[in-house]
């Protein structure tokens, strides 16, 4: 597995920085009403979809969650495309028929955000099927909440990828919640990592905020993929700084203890220290990457915002291929 | 001459020849070869079951396990597995193995399959054909007779068809492999059996249109699969007073040809619909709606739906041979709509 370098130290922090500023500016401005229909913000997980999207390339395929727009910028995505997506504008990477929870682009091997819990692993299963058809050395890594774990396609995936020791990484990020109830309310398994034994494959719990760890992680279980040794189980243990969706009180988030700890961890700062300790980034350049970030975020909602919406016989088009 | 084979033989033969022209074909189901790992069929490169009616025989020991894939009894795994490997560029087609299980892997055919190249702004193609049964008459009772091809057909994004006899099963399945669209390839499987004409080359079917298989001018009469039997008889019997019946098998349901059916009731006046699904909301209804719509100054009666009561399929012979339309039936209710005809 590849050592983290700085160069991708660089492009980590710099996706980190993006993700946060994009959801923390449409955070904002959902709450002026600009922006329509429902938002799931990634917020605070940053580390995980930057830590596992590092080890792939636009060939490498990814199904994400509802909580889509991380797994997104980190696969390389095009930010503007993605506000005007969000905001509905023809310039959308959907056209704006997609929208925040349908966030797509195959191009980048995106194969969209998801409206439907638990949607993602048969369609990520199915990719790493053509990738190994095709005796291609291309993964799909399918990321999914600790909700998704208890939807039926869960078990039929994992075991499916198993016998065919498929090319894919399942990357669960157990982020306390699944909508408004705990996960461990929600699981008979302590830990989601657990039931990886049961299919006969490899499964490790890491610490959600922790880049390196993740890191470490699914650069292990992507490569093991890539050899063709089957798929991988990880659970990230994270936490959302947000709502379930924007407009959720909150009210079951904990006041103390341990999980309000692990809440007010933030995976960015405490990458940005690791990364400055470890020579891979300095201040300087990190500074610098902050600042860009806040740039480009700033310009997306630019676009966005200056951005036609679109035409009414789009209503009809793309139904079929005709 | 050409060849006579079964209705099953050119489903088996149009998924080889389709198989054989492009390898980005891939089969999934399950038992679709059947014994997977059993040391004494991998010494022989046999298949155990070859579907579980004999569907798709041969094809695993011609084409290997790679690309005939039996998967796990996990329907909306595979389902879903094939929604996504279409997506990435190949062109599978997984075999659900009753409609009726429809319930299990819905998500990926409603939610997800149909909607991705809506939803991603037209960059997805989803090429896959899922190929299924349907139909009463087989004695298979409540959950292994129902015929939900117009579930799916309300499914923006999806087309259906519903071959009814050997010929255009084999033409209707290459069309759909070739399709850059998700077909449901929906087969009664009570023809499987019946035998009939069919060349040994590769050919289409025409998705989206309607087949006249009788020329008349007094009746319309619009069939879905097995159905087409019963108009045909229908039309004999009518024959012998001098009525003239026109036969159309609807052969898609979704897009239904709308042109052809039309036309025929502009001429006739009459139209009858006979659809083995339940009678609510299923593709009679949209028919009578489309049609008395659009041609209601041509109808010379009110349309007529002939189809299965708003019940399960029953297990007991005698009742499920009630449950089905047959001639009877169809006669009772063309004898309304000709009474006046005859005066």
């Amino acid at each position: 597995m590849e050592k983290l370098s700085k160069e991708r130290a660089e492009w980590i922090y710099k996706k980190m920085n993006d993700i946060r500023n994009f959801e923390d500016e449409v955070h904002q401005i959902f709450s002026t009403g600009s922006i329509p229909g429902f938002v799931h913000l990634y917020a605070g997980e940053e580390a995980i979809a930057t830590g596992v999207c590092a080890h792939l390339t636009d060939d490498d395929y990814i199904t994400s969650t509802h909580r889509g727009h991380g797994h997104c910028i980190a696969k390389g995505c095009d930010l503007n495309k993605m506000m005007a997506e969000i905001y509905g504008k023809e310039t959308g990477l959907c056209k704006g028929k997609g929208g925040s929870m349908h966030i797509a682009d195959i191009d980048k091997g995106m194969l969209g955000a998801n409206g439907m819990v638990g949607g993602g692993f048969p369609i990520a299963i199915g990719a790493a099927l053509r990738n190994k058809y095709l005796k291609t050395s291309d993964v799909a890594v399918c990321f999914f909440g600790d909700g998704a774990a208890n939807e039926g396609t869960f078990h039929e995936s994992i075991n499916m990828a198993s016998i065919w020791k498929l090319p894919v990484v399942f990357v669960n990020e157990n982020n306390a919640f699944g909508e408004a109830t705990p996960q461990k309310y929600a699981s008979g398994s302590k830990k989601i990592a657990d039931r990886a034994s049961a299919y006969g494959i490899p499964g490790e719990t890491v610490d959600g905020k922790d880049l390196a760890a993740i890191y470490e992680a699914a650069g292990k279980a992507i490569e093991r993929a890539r050899k063709g040794e089957g798929p991988t189980l990880i659970e990230c243990v994270t936490y959302r700084n947000y709502g379930h969706f924007e407009g959720d009180e909150q009210k079951y988030k904990a006041q103390k203890g341990a999980e309000k700890e692990l809440a007010e961890r933030d995976n960015i700062t405490e990458f940005r220290k690791y990364a400055i300790f470890k020579k891979l980034l300095t201040a300087k350049k990190a500074d610098q990457l902050e600042k860009k970030s806040a740039e480009d975020v700033e310009n997306a909602i630019k676009f966005a915002e200056e951005s036609p919406i679109p035409k009414p016989e789009s209503l009809y088009e793309d139904v079929f291929v005709d | 001459m050409a060849r006579r084979i079964t209705f099953m033989k050119a489903i088996n033969e149009g998924l080889d020849m389709a198989m054989e022209k492009d390898e980005r074909v891939i089969l999934l189901g399950e038992d679709l070869a059947g014994g997977a790992g059993v040391e004494h069929l991998e010494e022989e490169n046999e298949d155990a079951w070859g579907g579980v009616f004999g569907v798709t025989k041969g094809l695993m020991p011609k084409y290997g396990r790679e690309r005939v894939i039996d998967t796990p009894i996990s329907e909306m795994g595979y389902m879903g597995a094939s929604v996504g490997a279409a997506a990435t560029g190949l062109r599978p087609v997984p075999e659900l193995m009753f409609n009726d299980f429809l319930g299990f892997c819905l998500d990926t055919l409603l939610a997800q399959g149909s909607k991705m190249r809506y939803m991603f702004g037209g960059k997805a193609k989803i090429p896959m054909t899922v190929r299924t049964c349907h139909g009463a008459g087989a004695s298979a009772a409540a959950q292994h007779s129902g015929s939900y091809y117009g579930i799916l057909a309300s499914i923006p994004g999806i087309k259906v068809v519903v071959p009814s006899n050997p010929y255009d099963a084999k033409g209707l399945l290459i069309s759909a492999i070739e399709d850059d669209n998700i077909v449901v390839f929906s087969e009664d499987k009570t023809l499987y059996g019946i035998k009939d004409e069919v060349p040994e080359d590769y050919y289409k079917v025409e998705i989206g249109k309607a087949k006249i298989k009788r020329e008349g001018t007094d009746l319309t009469i619009v069939t879905i699969g097995k159905m087409l039997y019963v108009a045909l008889e229908v039309a004999d019997r009518l024959a012998k007073d001098g009525i003239e019946v026109e036969v159309i098998d609807l052969v898609t349901v979704a897009p239904w040809d709308q042109k052809t059916i039309i036309d025929s009731v502009k001429k006739t006046g009459r139209l009858i619909i006979i659809d083995e699904a339940n009678p609510h909301n299923n593709t009679a209804t949209d028919i009578a709606s489309v049609v008395g719509d659009q041609a209601f100054d041509y109808l010379d009666g009110p349309i007529k739906k002939i189809c299965a009561p708003n019940t399960p399929v029953p297990f007991a012979t005698n009742l499920e041979q009630l449950y089905l339309p047959n001639a009877d039936r169809v006669l009772e209710t063309a004898a309304e709509l000709i009474d006046d005809l005859k005066k």
